[in-house]
């Protein structure tokens, strides 16, 4: 094992003065190449186990889309040492929580349970980490449970389906156009031996994150690691994690789409832009800037400001950006106009407000509120370590460092309005853009 | 405003847990100088307070003719208070980095504020004047009444929304458990600046009110806080509704959707919480159909036979009426079977109740998970909020798990008989499903 931060204030001091709240990570890597992160919260005797895997919907086989989240699903099935659904039994039995999410960059496990019931979980979820077992019948039974998901969540909400229009037509070679739950023909052809495949590559200690956070020392998780994780085989030859890039952008793209069932018209637009890099997060923190300004709260942003209390012209309008990612990201608007209002007509009035920002800057008074909501922030993160856990994971397994996460909060204080503005002005091109209308009937393009 | 038209931008497939705060609950009583009760947990590891206050009665409490003055009121609290508007309110509150959340429920109207240590008394006086002096400018109400006409809007054709209107309407008639607490759009178009008024002093009274508090303060701190920030509303409101009567009738009730998957809700009427027999419930309920992978819905629905991706029960004790009920999604052409699977569950539940490892499963899952719930000064403002509403005494926390405990085969036995009525299931179903026909 090799300690990799210095963080070593923290792991060696003596067990006097812990610290109430959450502390800063305790990080070590195993000879197998797992990562192992402790994060301290000694407020309750509860502890989160969560296992993070760097594989995700954009790193599937094409013509195989869904089979990351499929896999998701059928960790759930048995090992060598443990029956079907087993684990979620054992855990319910204990009075915890648990379950899985998958999406383009990462697929995690969790439980929540008692702290003195972490040695369970972590011999459960070790041994599912290699010694998963897939019977034939199990696949088939739960194939159709992703698809009754993809009814439920996807194909039942129009809004859902408009997405994934949306980001298809966004990204013009990035695996991030297809859906984490994959295509429907696709998902229909999964079989058994898809999913082993991926799991046998890709499911192994030198590809994972531990993240243990709650009512636990760091030297005692490590000793449990080590004895529970520790003697899993690494998968060889596991090489770094390329995709395929996104070609130049030349053409601004539009959609519309219409179904009957949409109550509500609105018009998205989204851009391709960059993602927070390691030892690279300014642009990020720009645009993070930026989506506060244009579009955090209704009532004092710009969109908002513009649109819904000046003009009446939206319901709702906004902005957004999420800088978490393996590759480029989106930064994106939504407006929902007003009754009376074409989505022609909201999209100019779109063009315009921002174009006003362009040209008028940002206020002062409204630069200092979102700064200081920015610190406020971390007081408030402090009484939810589980949410830090999940910032963790999603960071380590989207291309960034600790050092960066923990960098990330004075990097965004730090960002100058003029950085703001130059991300506005250059990273905000329409020719790598899409926007899309979504409306129950046909809508007239031109303004009238 | 209303904030949810906000929609899923990105698909995440996920479900997300919070984490652990507090490990002994140690609530007390505080009673102010001005005769407001509240329970406090002191939290003073990090430098903010959480603070919940209820009003009984929610949006239930609308006048004849006024449905949605209690929801559209709410939503035009913190637009514009004293001598702030809406735009000038939402930059005071973002100056001191507080939140607060309004909303209203049949039962309830909710306030959850957060405020940090440095700036509390600001925050207070903040939200003090949006709670005493909220000003109901034009502008602000037709903006937000805006905001809920789309709302009801989207509902009209969203087939979930469909589905628990229609159940709730066909359960209660026209009670107002029985109708939508947005309102029509020909009652919210016609509300006036005179109903909002009204509505607020209908609720928002201290004889309804229920506070509780967790973070970095004192009980001597909160006393005089209390008084400052309620004092000044009105002691009383309007008289509770009536009880609501159940009116439903058993079989299945399909609404046409077009679209590829049924949902469906199904139930009866149900149990309250002062029964003798609600933990008995409790406690079949969550091996019938609890939150787990390991309930016998779960089981027989999704994992036996893949007919959905979730399917789940629960018990609604409300304070006018109480019905249980589940809901489930299904593909068209699979709806008639689920159907039948959920009628042999529950037939099978009355019959025989619970093996003792179901017993003895739910029982270690309900005693385990519920210290893990404390987990937050938010929730658990919320909860040591609801255990007031609820009539609990203040160390119900620490007798909760007994009253699980006790229960035993004969309860459940007992009480499936009672609870669990297969020949008064009632489901509504909206899509198209094959082979399924109206009854009535």
């Amino acid at each position: 094992m090799r300690r990799i931060l210095g963080l070593a204030a923290l792991a060696l001091a003596p067990l006097t003065a812990v610290p109430a709240q959450a502390a800063d990570p305790t990080s070590y890597t195993l000879d197998n190449g797992l990562q192992v992160l402790v994060l301290e919260d000694h407020r309750a005797p509860v502890v989160v186990q969560m296992v993070y895997y760097k594989i995700g919907a954009a790193d599937e086989p094409p013509g195989h889309s869904g089979i990351a989240h499929f896999l998701e699903h059928l960790l759930f099935q048995g090992t060598e040492n443990m029956a079907a659904g087993e684990l979620s039994q054992t855990v319910s039995r204990n009075g915890g929580s648990d379950n899985a999410f998958t999406s383009w960059d990462q697929t995690a496990y969790f439980q929540r349970v008692a702290a003195d019931r972490l040695e369970l979980m972590m011999r459960m979820e070790s041994d599912r980490m290699r010694n998963l077992k897939l019977t034939e019948d199990d696949v088939r039974t739960e194939r159709q449970v992703i698809l009754e998901e993809r009814n439920q969540r996807i194909d039942s909400d129009p809004g859902a389906l408009f997405n994934e229009q949306m980001r298809a037509a966004l990204y013009l070679n990035s695996p991030y156009q297809i859906p984490v739950i994959g295509w429907r023909h696709e998902m229909e052809a999964l079989t058994r031996q898809d999913a082993y495949d991926f799991y046998k590559k890709y499911y192994a200690p030198n590809n994972a994150i531990l993240i243990v956070a709650g009512d636990v020392q760091p030297e005692e998780v490590l000793k449990l690691a080590k004895t529970y994780y520790g003697p899993l085989e690494p998968t060889p030859g596991l090489g770094e994690r390329t995709r395929p890039q996104e070609p130049p952008q030349l053409a601004e793209r539009r959609l519309k789409m219409v179904d009957p069932r949409v109550a509500q018209p609105y018009l998205v637009r989204n851009y391709v832009v960059p993602e927070r890099d390691h030892d690279d997060q300014r642009t990020a923190a720009a645009l993070t800037m930026l989506a506060e300004l244009l579009g955090g709260n209704a009532a004092t942003s710009v969109l908002g400001q513009k649109l819904q209390f000046d003009s009446h012209v939206a319901v709702y309008a906004s902005a957004y950006y999420s800088g978490v990612s393996y590759d480029d990201t989106t930064f994106g608007y939504v407006v929902v106009p007003s009754e009376g209002v074409s989505l022609a007509e909201a999209e100019a009035a779109l063009d315009k407000a921002v174009d006003e920002f362009l040209a008028e800057g940002i206020d002062d008074a409204q630069w200092e509120r979102i700064r200081f909501q920015l610190r406020a922030s971390q007081v408030y993160a402090d009484d939810d370590i589980g949410s830090q856990a999940r910032t963790y994971g999603s960071a380590l397994t989207s291309g960034l460092t600790i050092e960066d996460v923990q960098a990330w909060p004075d990097i965004l204080q730090s960002v100058t309005k003029d950085e703001v503005m130059a991300a506005a002005r250059d990273l905000l091109d329409r020719r790598h853009s899409v926007t899309g209308w979504l409306s129950p009937t046909e809508q007239k393009d031109a303004v009238q | 405003m209303i904030g949810t038209l906000a929609r899923g931008l990105f698909l995440a497939l996920c479900t997300l847990v919070a984490l652990p705060a507090l490990a002994a609950v140690d609530i007390q009583e505080v009673k102010s100088e001005g005769g407001i009760t509240a329970w406090l947990v002191e939290e003073h590891s990090i430098p903010f307070v959480a603070l919940e206050l209820r009003f009984r009665g929610g949006a239930a409490l609308d006048a004849p003719g006024k449905r949605g003055a209690i929801n559209l009121m709410t939503g035009l609290i913190e637009e514009g208070a004293a001598d702030m508007d809406a735009r000038a309110f939402a930059e005071a509150r973002e100056s001191l980095a507080a939140s607060f959340r309004f909303d209203v429920h049949d039962d309830s109207m909710m306030i959850s504020a957060k405020f940090l240590t440095e700036n509390r008394d600001e925050a207070v006086e903040l939200l003090r004047k949006a709670l005493i002096e909220p000003r109901f400018d034009p502008d602000a109400i037709e903006r937000v009444r805006a905001q809920v006409l789309s709302i009801i809007k989207s509902n009209a054709s969203d087939p979930g929304k469909i589905a628990s209107t229609t159940f709730n309407h066909l359960a209660w008639g026209d009670h107002p458990y029985g109708t939508d607490l947005n309102g029509t759009p020909e009652s919210v178009a016609a509300l006036t600046r005179d109903d909002l008024v009204a509505a607020k002093n209908r609720v928002m009274a201290r004889d309804r009110l229920y506070v509780g508090v967790v973070g970095d303060i004192t009980a001597e701190e909160l006393g005089p806080l209390l008084d400052h920030l309620l004092g000044a509303l009105p002691a009383t409101g309007a008289p509770m509704p009536e009880r609501a009567t159940y009116q439903l009738k058993p079989g299945v009730t399909v609404v046409p959707w077009d679209s590829p998957q049924s949902i469906a809700i199904f139930g009866h009427e149900g149990i309250k919480l002062e029964d003798p027999d609600y933990f008995a419930a409790y406690v079949l309920n969550e091996a019938v159909g609890g939150g787990n992978f390991s309930s016998r819905l779960m089981d027989e629905v999704r994992e036996k036979r893949g007919l959905t991706y979730g399917i789940g029960s629960y018990l609604a004790p409300m304070d006018l009426g109480e019905l249980i009920v589940g809901q489930f999604a299904s593909a068209n052409g699979k709806m008639a079977e689920a159907l039948d699977v959920v009628r042999s569950v529950w037939t099978r539940v009355a019959e025989e109740g619970l093996t003792e490892t179901e017993l003895a499963d739910a029982k270690t899952y309900l005693t385990g998970a519920y210290p893990l719930r404390f987990d937050g000064n938010g929730t658990i403002a919320g909860i040591i909020v609801g255990m007031q509403m609820a009539g609990f005494p203040i160390d119900y926390a620490a007798t909760r798990n007994d009253k699980i405990e006790a229960v035993t085969m004969e309860d459940i036995k007992r009480v499936a008989k009672r609870l669990y009525r297969p020949e008064d299931l009632a489901f509504v179903v909206v899509g198209k499903p094959e082979g399924v026909e109206s009854d009535h």
